[in-house]
């Protein structure tokens, strides 16, 4: 069993506050952290991984102080999101380096690169490496030690989705293993498809906390605002308002268009389409106005 | 103390292509002028003195020193690598140290190797001059890899300022200012190097004693510091 504590942890760079008093336990399987661009997952995951002292609060593996403790990195496995790694190495220099610097050899090595399948392109310099490929040497170097706790930041970025299945697949087995991991995202499916439990931050404050269908139902309840422009905007304004799927609609003269918030997302996007067939309206745009993920996050945080 | 893994990993960073160039460049431009000089003006005990001091003690060592003491930490700092060597359980003075050695070993191969075969080319290490120059060379390649490697894990900018330091400090003001003179590194390196000469080719503002002791203090507390530095080195994100 492995549980990293963060504890009433804050971290400001000068006068901008990054994150912001957050607390959270992530225990054992795989947690998604996610959260917009720029909401402190990036400087919250440094400081789970010792690289950053928090400003105020504590991080602790089992008990154990993070920041300033070497030791704590026999437990501990990284993927970083930045992409430097030793260019001029092959991947297989580059992962026997990783396990030296753990005081094991070239045989842990191999076994984490056949874990992440990357035997096959093993003696290519790490230049030549794609994206995803890249990404997997990583995890090859953070799996050396056979740590308990992983933490990965944004580790699908860049990735084509055959490689992010793999990485997925890679993820899913180290949780029920019994690790804990932890990654960041900033994209809703991703951590949908993979994660047991979320942690959401966002604008650096913990926003919510849960398993994902409590977070997904948050998320799908919440109003959505479209914005229709058709061929007759009022008849199809009057023929929708008058399912309970719609709770508004404003006719925008200066933009030719309707704004509609839908409450029942299922039933309105099955209603709109019906409804301007029987009424002979042809639909010219429909478009969601709000589905940015700021939008979605502060509604969560409202939630 | 010393971790033979984080020593290949430098000194392959550290001698890769380009970097393996400029240090090489040099060097080769210190042979070359040595040959012309000596074609020249033949074996002179003062002009080799003059050159060695000059050229090779003066501009050459520091310069070979920021690139080795800076290049063995700050690109990995900078570019953010450095976080393979920070999440492994090895302790930050065991990493600083074995960087440490690799620079120095680096700084006196590129620079007092150098300026051995210089002092043989332009008067044959007459009056132990080339064996003078060469200690001098070997004894300021510590400190100024100690210095520099501390440079490069302090600062971002690392490079510019050593490359202050050495041209205009150790060069220019020394040369004009007597006060800057104690406080060089060149300056106690030629101490050492005069105690080997003996003779008046060779000579040190700054008497042995002093030298020695501010030689000693410079590379250990230099090297202290950049391993306390590097205990709590921030790696932020890209956010």
């Amino acid at each position: 069993m492995t549980t990293l504590q963060i504890d009433h942890v804050s971290r400001w760079f000068g006068n901008v506050v990054a994150v912001n008093d957050i607390t959270m336990t992530i225990g054992p399987g795989v947690t998604g952290l996610l959260g917009p661009n720029g909401a402190g997952k990036s400087t919250l995951i440094n400081m789970m991984g010792g690289f950053l002292a928090p400003s105020t609060g504590t991080v602790t593996l089992d008990g154990q102080q993070v920041w300033r403790n070497e030791e704590i990195y026999r437990h501990i496995g990284v993927v970083p999101e930045r992409e430097a790694m030793y260019d001029f190495l092959t991947g297989r220099e580059f992962v026997v380096a990783n396990a030296e610097l753990h005081g094991l050899g070239a045989k842990a090595a191999q076994k984490a690169l056949a874990t992440v399948e990357m035997e096959y392109a093993q003696d290519r310099k790490i230049s030549t490496y794609s994206k995803g490929m890249r990404q997997r040497v990583k995890m090859a170097s953070a799996l050396v030690h056979d740590p308990s706790l992983l933490l990965l930041d944004e580790p699908f970025n860049g990735m084509d989705p055959r490689q992010r299945m793999q990485l997925m697949d890679l993820l899913r087995r180290m949780g029920d293993e019994g690790r804990t991991v932890l990654f960041s995202s900033h994209i809703l499916e991703e951590v949908e498809q993979l994660a047991w439990h979320i942690e959401v931050v966002v604008a650096g404050r913990h926003a919510a906390s849960g398993d994902f269908r409590r977070i997904r139902r948050l998320m799908t309840d919440r109003p959505h605002r479209y914005l229709v422009r058709s061929s007759d905007d009022r008849a199809l304004a009057a023929a929708l308002i008058a399912d309970p799927s719609t709770s508004g609609i404003e006719v925008d003269l200066a933009e030719g268009a309707l704004h509609v918030q839908a409450v029942d997302f299922g039933r309105f996007t099955a209603l709109l389409p019906r409804v301007a067939r029987d009424h002979g309206i042809r639909l010219l745009t429909v478009s969601p106005s709000d589905e940015s993920l700021e939008s979605v996050f502060s509604y969560l945080v409202a939630a | 103390m010393y971790d033979p893994t984080v020593a290949r990993l430098t000194y392959r960073a550290l001698l890769g292509r380009r970097r393996a160039l400029i240090l090489g460049a040099l060097p080769l431009l210190l042979i070359v002028i040595s040959v012309i000089v000596r074609a020249l003006v033949g074996a002179d005990d003062q002009t080799a003195s003059d050159l060695l001091g000059g050229l090779a003690l003066a501009t050459m060592v520091p310069i070979i020193g920021v690139i080795a003491g800076t290049g063995a930490i700050g690109p990995e700092i900078d570019d953010g690598s450095v976080v393979y060597l920070l999440s492994k359980p090895i302790k930050r003075p065991t990493i600083i140290f074995t960087k440490l050695i690799v620079a120095i070993a680096v700084t006196m191969v590129f620079s007092a190797l150098p300026t051995f075969i210089a002092g043989l080319i332009l008067n044959g290490n007459g009056q132990q001059i080339a064996v003078a120059y060469t200690v001098a060379a070997l004894v300021s390649s510590i400190a100024y890899a100690a210095l520099f490697l501390l440079l490069g894990t302090v600062s971002r900018h690392a490079v510019v300022f050593g490359l202050v330091y050495a041209l205009v400090w150790e060069a220019l003001f020394g040369s004009l200012v007597a006060g800057a003179r104690t406080l060089s590194v060149q300056q106690w390196s030629l101490a050492v190097a005069h105690k080997v000469a003996g003779g008046d080719l060779v000579t040190s503002d700054v008497g042995l004693p002093t030298a020695t002791v501010l030689l000693v203090v410079v590379t250990v507390l230099a090297t202290w510091y950049a391993g306390q530095k590097l205990r709590s080195l921030t790696l932020a994100g890209e956010e």
